[in-house]
C-alpha cells in the first residue's frame, strides 16, 4: 500500500505513533499530485514549500511529544478559502494575483489541529456551477472516466479524494457543492448545518446559503475532519454559538427502529433509473436492518430550484461587486472610472458568473423585488417548513443525492436549466440549511464507464452526529470501493 | 420671501457616533490620521470578510431614539444599498431600510421668541460611512481614496416636514447637536463632517394643503448655511414658478462661496440600490432588558434642563433654552449663579456679553479665558455697588485679555465706584457753578440738559460716580 492511500484518520495515527512522519506523506501525496495533475487538474496551486515546511513543524511536534487531532495530514483546500500568503483564485481570472493577508476560520482550525496544506483545489469560478467547468483554470476531470466531469462546484476537492492525491479535502456547498461532486466521485461530503462551519474568510457566493464542510472517502475520516475544521466564530455573525462534538466517535449504531423518511417528491420522473436502482437497494439494506421506512411528502420541493436561483443570485451581485479592479486582483484600465470597472469586470468574470450577477441585480431592482426576492423568501420559509414538519415523524431522510452519474464534459455547458437541474435534490436542503450527506452506494455502468453513485442523507439542524452515523452503518452495509490509484495511473 | 408662498422643509442629519471603533469592524474611528491608516480587511472590503456589529452603536442608537420619543423596534435588520464606487470598497454600504432601529418621535425646538415648536421624527437607522473621495489631487492630478472613514458609525436622524422657516431649520439642529452631545453619542461638529445635514425643501401657495415638489440640498456644513441654503431655494422654487415654470425632483448642491444652489442630479439619474437584507448579518434583536439598561443610564435631557431653569431661576423660556443647549453652558451657568447670585443678572452676563466675546474670538465655552468664579465676583461687585455697570464692562474687556480676576483689575485701576455722598457733592455743586448758563436753561424748561449735568460728573469722577446717587443729588441742587 502507498503512503498518499491512507486515510485520513489511518494517516494521523501513524503519524503520532511515529510509524511514519508527516514529511514522508506529504511528499507522497505531492509526487501523486504532480503526477496527476496534468490529468485530473484537480489543484490551481500546488503548495510545495508551504507543505513541507508545515510537515517539518508537524514532524516536530510529534517529536517533542504534542501531536493534535490530525497531526500532520495534508489537506487539499477548496480555493474559496482565503489562506495567509497562498494564492486564492476562487477559480476566477478576476482575483489574478490575489494573496490574502488573513486566514479563513476554518483553515485557521485545521492547521491549529496539525493538518498540512497540500494545496488549493480547483472549482467552479466563484463555486457557481456542477461540474466544475466554469473554472478560469479548466475543467476538472473525474478519476472514474476523465472524458467526464467530477461534479461541481467542489469538483477538485473531490477529485483530489477520489483519485488518492490526499486523504481529505475542504469544500463548500451552496446548493449540492459539496454532496454532489461527492456522489460524482464515489467519496463521502457533508453539508453540515449553516452557521456550523464559520464563512469568516471564505470568499462569499450567496451568504445565507454557504457552508463550507468536509470530504473523505470513508465516513469515519469525514466526522474527523468535520470535527477538525467546525465550531463557533465570533467573527461570523451567522456562526452558531453551541459547543461541537467529537462526531469521530462513537459512529456505531443500531438501525432497528431508525424512522428513515422517502419524500415521494424526490422519487420522480426524470430520475436517471440505474440511481432509482442505486438507491432503492441502500434502502434495502436499512429495511433489512430493522429500520423504519416511511413514505413521506416535502410539498414544495418542485419550487426549491427557482427559489434558490433567485436567491442566491440576487446575494452574489452583492458579493461579488467588491471585485471592481479597485484594491485587489485584476483590473483593465479604462478611459475614465466607469470605463475602468466595465473592462476590469468584464475581462475579469466568466459567463456564469455574469449570468448571476445579471440575475441576481435583475430580481433586487425597483420593480422586480418582491416579484422576485420577497417572494422567494417566502417559499424558502415554506420549504424550512416542509422539513420541520417531517422530522416530527422521521429521524432522517433518504434521497438521491444527484439525479444522475457524472455526465460527460461539454454535455449540460451550452443550457444552464440542465445545469441547474444537477442540484434539484440538493438545493431544498441547502435553502432549509439542514445538514445533509452523500455517501457512496454503489456503481452503475454507463457507456462502458463504471460511475459511482451517492445516497443523500438529511437530518434536522445540528443532528450531524446522528447523519454520520446513518452514513457509517450504510456505509458498513455497503461493499464499494474507490478504484485504487494503480488502476488509475 | 413672497409674501403668497410657505415652505415645507425637512432634514435629513448623518450624525457620527463616538464610537472608538468602526460600525462592522474593530478599526479605529480616530479622525484626521495619515489616508488609509486606520483599516483592516474588513474595511476595504477583502473577500471573504464579515461585518460584525458594534453593540456600543447600538446602545447609542437605543439612546438617541429615547431622547426624541421614538419607538423602539425590537426587532431592526441591516439592508445592503448597492452602488458602485471607489470609497465604497464593497459595493455597497450596510444600511437600514424597512426596519430602522427606532422611529416616529418628536423633538421640541427652541425659537427666539420663546415659544416652541414639536417636530416629527420620521425615523433613526444605524449605517456605515464611505471613504473619501479627493479628486485631482496631487502632482499627477490623479483622484486618491481615503477608506480612514469607511465603516464610520452613523445615525441618520430623519424629520418629518414639519419645519416652516431657515429658522425652524437652524433650532432644529442647535436642539439635534444639543441632544447628541447631552448623550455623549456624537461631537456635532458640522465643520469636520461628524454631523452633516442634508435638507429637502419644497414651497407652497398658503392654503394648498397638497405638497410642491421637492430638492434635496447637500454640501451643508453648517447651521449657517443651512439657513442660507434653505432660503436661496425657496426663492429660487418661487421664482420658478412665478415665471411660470415646474420645479424639477432633484438633488442640488450648495456652493458657499456664490451662495446658491445647482444641479447635482436630476431624479432620472437616480440610483436603483437595489436595497435587500444583508445576509451577513442577523436580525438586530433588542431585549426589553437592555432598553431598561440604556434608560438607566439616560443624562438629564436638554427639554428637562431647561424646565429645571426656568422653575429654579425663573428664567424666560428663550435664555432657558439658550443656556441649556450645551451641558457645558448649563454647568457654567450653575456655576455661575452657585446658588447665591441674581439668576437673571448672571444670564445676561453670559448670553449677551460672554457669548458675544467667545463668538468673536472663535472659542468654545470650554476655552473661556474668564472662568464661572471670575464673571461671579464681576457680578457681585456690580451687585453690591462696587463698580457700576458701565465699568464692569471695561473690566469684563480686561478680563478676557488677561484671565486676571475682576477685583485686581478694579483695586489696581482704581474703579472702585465712589458712592460717598459727601464727597460727589462736592463735584455736583462744583460742577453746577462752573456751568451757570446751562443751570438758568435747565430751569427754564430743558430738562434735558439734565442727562449733559450727568455727564459732566462722570467726567469729573473718571466715570466712577454711582449714578443714582449722582442722580438724586443732581435733583436736589437744581
Amino acid at each position: 500500500m502507498e503512503l498518499y492511500e491512507l486515510g485520513l484518520k489511518e494517516a494521523a495515527t501513524k503519524i503520532k505513533n511515529k510509524e511514519i512522519s508527516s514529511t514522508d506523506l506529504t511528499k507522497a501525496c505531492l509526487e501523486r499530485m504532480n503526477a496527476r495533475n496534468d490529468t485530473i487538474n484537480a489543484f490551481i496551486t500546488i503548495a510545495e514549500d508551504q507543505a513541507l515546511e508545515m510537515a517539518e513543524r508537524s514532524d516536530k511536534r510529534v517529536k517533542d511529544g504534542n501531536p493534535r487531532l490530525i497531526e500532520g495530514v495534508p489537506l487539499g483546500i477548496k480555493d474559496l478559502f482565503c489562506t495567509k500568503g497562498v494564492l486564492t483564485t476562487a477559480a476566477s481570472h478576476i482575483l489574478d494575483g490575489f494573496v490574502p493577508p488573513y486566514e479563513s476560520t476554518v483553515t485557521g482550525h485545521l492547521w491549529d489541529a496539525g493538518g498540512v496544506l497540500l494545496g488549493k483545489t480547483n472549482l467552479d469560478e466563484f463555486a457557481m456551477g456542477a461540474s466544475n467547468e466554469t473554472s478560469y483554470y479548466g475543467t476538472v476531470k473525474n478519476p472514474w472516466d476523465d472524458s467526464r466531469i467530477p461534479g461541481g462546484s467542489s469538483g477538485g476537492s473531490a477529485a483530489a479524494v477520489a483519485d488518492w492525491q490526499c486523504p481529505a479535502t475542504t469544500g463548500t456547498d451552496t446548493g449540492g457543492s459539496i454532496r454532489q461532486p461527492a456522489s460524482m466521485t464515489g467519496i463521502v461530503g457533508l453539508k453540515p448545518t449553516y452557521g456550523r462551519c464559520s464563512r469568516w474568510g471564505v470568499v462569499a457566493f450567496a451568504s445565507s446559503l454557504d457552508q463550507a464542510g468536509p470530504m473523505a472517502r470513508s465516513v469515519e475520516d469525514c466526522a474527523l475532519m468535520f470535527r477538525a475544521m467546525s465550531g463557533f466564530d465570533p467573527l461570523d455573525s451567522t456562526s452558531a454559538d453551541k459547543p461541537i462534538e467529537n462526531y469521530d466517535e462513537g459512529l456505531e449504531m443500531d438501525v432497528k427502529g431508525l424512522r428513515i423518511g422517502l419524500p415521494k417528491e424526490y422519487f420522480i420522473e426524470g430520475l436517471d433509473p440505474q440511481v432509482k436502482a442505486v438507491i432503492d437497494a441502500a434502502i434495502k439494506r436499512f429495511e433489512d436492518a430493522g429500520a423504519e421506512i416511511k413514505q413521506i411528502s416535502l410539498p414544495h420541493t418542485e419550487y426549491a430550484v427557482p427559489t434558490y436561483y433567485i436567491v442566491a443570485p440576487a446575494e452574489a451581485a452583492a458579493n461579488l461587486a467588491r471585485y471592481d479592479g479597485m484594491r485587489f486582483g485584476l483590473r483593465i484600465e479604462g478611459d475614465n472610472l466607469v470605463d475602468t470597472y466595465i473592462k476590469s469586470r468584464s475581462a475579469g468574470f466568466g459567463t456564469e458568473v455574469k449570468r448571476r450577477i445579471m440575475i441576481g441585480n435583475y430580481t433586487l431592482s425597483s420593480g422586480y423585488y418582491d416579484a422576485y426576492y420577497t417572494k422567494a423568501q417566502r417559499v424558502r420559509a415554506l420549504i424550512a417548513g416542509d422539513f420541520d414538519a417531517v422530522f416530527e415523524d422521521v429521524d432522517v431522510i433518504m434521497t438521491p443525492t444527484a439525479p444522475t452519474p457524472a455526465f460527460k464534459i461539454g454535455e449540460k455547458v451550452s443550457d444552464p436549466v440542465q445545469m441547474y437541474l444537477s442540484d434539484v435534490f440538493t438545493v431544498a436542503t441547502s435553502l432549509a440549511g439542514l445538514p445533509g450527506i452523500s455517501v457512496p452506494a454503489a456503481t452503475v455502468s454507463v457507456d462502458g464507464s463504471d460511475l459511482p453513485v451517492g445516497v443523500q442523507m438529511i437530518a434536522p439542524a445540528f443532528a450531524e452526529k446522528k447523519l454520520l452515523q446513518v452514513a457509517y452503518a450504510h456505509e458498513q452495509m455497503t461493499n464499494f470501493e474507490l478504484k485504487k490509484a494503480e488502476v488509475r495511473g | 420671501m413672497h409674501p403668497d408662498y410657505e415652505m415645507v422643509i425637512g432634514l435629513e442629519v448623518h450624525a457620527q457616533v463616538t464610537t472608538a471603533s468602526k460600525l462592522f469592524s474593530g478599526s479605529s474611528t480616530t479622525f484626521g490620521a495619515d489616508p488609509n491608516t486606520q483599516t483592516n480587511p474588513i474595511d476595504l472590503g477583502m473577500p471573504g470578510m464579515l461585518p460584525v456589529l458594534n453593540s456600543d452603536v447600538v446602545d447609542a442608537g437605543v439612546k438617541l431614539g429615547l431622547a426624541l420619543n421614538c419607538r423602539i423596534n425590537r426587532t431592526s435588520v441591516f439592508a445592503r444599498k448597492n452602488y458602485f464606487y471607489p470609497d465604497l470598497p464593497k459595493g455597497y454600504q450596510i444600511s437600514q431600510f424597512e426596519l430602522p432601529i427606532v422611529e416616529h418621535g418628536n423633538m421640541i425646538i427652541d425659537l427666539e421668541d420663546g415659544s416652541t415648536k414639536d417636530i416629527g421624527i420620521t425615523r433613526m437607522h444605524l449605517e456605515e460611512d464611505a471613504g473619501k473621495s479627493v479628486h485631482d489631487f496631487g502632482a499627477d492630478h490623479h483622484s486618491h481614496v481615503d477608506l480612514n472613514r469607511a465603516g464610520v458609525p452613523l445615525m441618520e436622524i430623519v424629520s418629518e416636514p414639519d419645519l416652516s422657516t431657515a429658522e425652524d431649520a437652524g433650532a432644529y439642529l442647535r436642539k439635534l447637536r444639543a441632544i447628541l452631545r447631552f448623550l455623549e453619542v456624537c461631537d456635532g461638529n458640522m465643520e469636520q463632517g461628524s454631523m452633516r445635514c442634508d435638507a429637502n425643501v419644497s414651497v407652497r401657495k398658503k392654503g394648498v394643503e397638497t405638497l410642491g415638489t421637492r430638492c434635496e440640498i447637500k454640501n451643508l456644513n453648517s447651521i449657517r448655511n443651512v439657513m442660507r441654503a434653505i432660503d436661496y431655494e425657496a426663492d429660487r422654487q418661487i421664482d420658478v414658478i412665478e415665471s411660470g415654470g415646474e420645479i424639477d425632483q432633484e438633488t442640488r448642491l450648495w456652493d458657499n462661496v456664490k451662495n446658491i444652489t445647482r444641479t447635482m442630479r436630476s431624479k432620472e439619474d437616480a440610483h436603483d440600490y437595489r436595497y435587500f437584507s444583508d445576509p451577513d448579518l442577523l436580525p438586530l434583536n433588542l431585549t426589553e432588558e437592555r432598553i431598561e439598561a440604556c434608560k438607566e443610564v439616560m443624562p438629564e435631557l436638554p427639554d428637562q434642563l431647561k424646565a429645571r431653569f426656568m422653575d429654579e431661576y425663573k428664567l424666560s423660556p428663550y435664555d432657558a433654552s439658550v443656556l441649556t443647549l450645551s451641558r457645558e453652558f448649563a454647568s457654567f451657568y450653575e456655576a455661575l449663579v452657585a446658588g447665591k447670585r441674581d439668576p437673571k443678572i448672571c444670564a445676561n452676563w453670559m448670553t449677551v456679553e460672554l457669548f458675544g466675546a467667545l463668538n468673536k474670538m472663535g472659542r468654545e465655552i470650554t476655552e473661556s479665558p474668564v472662568s464661572p468664579d471670575q464673571l461671579g465676583e464681576l457680578v457681585d461687585m456690580i451687585s453690591d455697588d462696587t463698580i457700576s455697570g458701565k465699568i464692569a464692562k471695561t473690566v469684563f474687556e480686561e478680563m478676557l485679555e488677561t484671565s486676571r480676576n475682576p477685583k485686581e483689575i478694579v483695586e489696581e485701576k482704581g474703579l472702585v465706584q465712589i458712592t460717598d455722598v459727601g464727597a460727589l457733592e462736592g463735584i455736583v455743586q462744583s460742577v453746577l457753578s462752573s456751568n451757570q448758563d446751562n443751570v438758568e436753561k435747565y430751569k427754564a424748561g430743558n430738562e434735558r440738559l439734565f442727562g449733559f449735568f450727568v455727564g459732566q460728573v462722570m467726567k469729573e469722577t473718571q466715570g466712577k460716580a454711582n449714578p443714582k446717587i449722582v442722580n438724586d443729588l443732581l435733583r436736589s441742587n437744581l
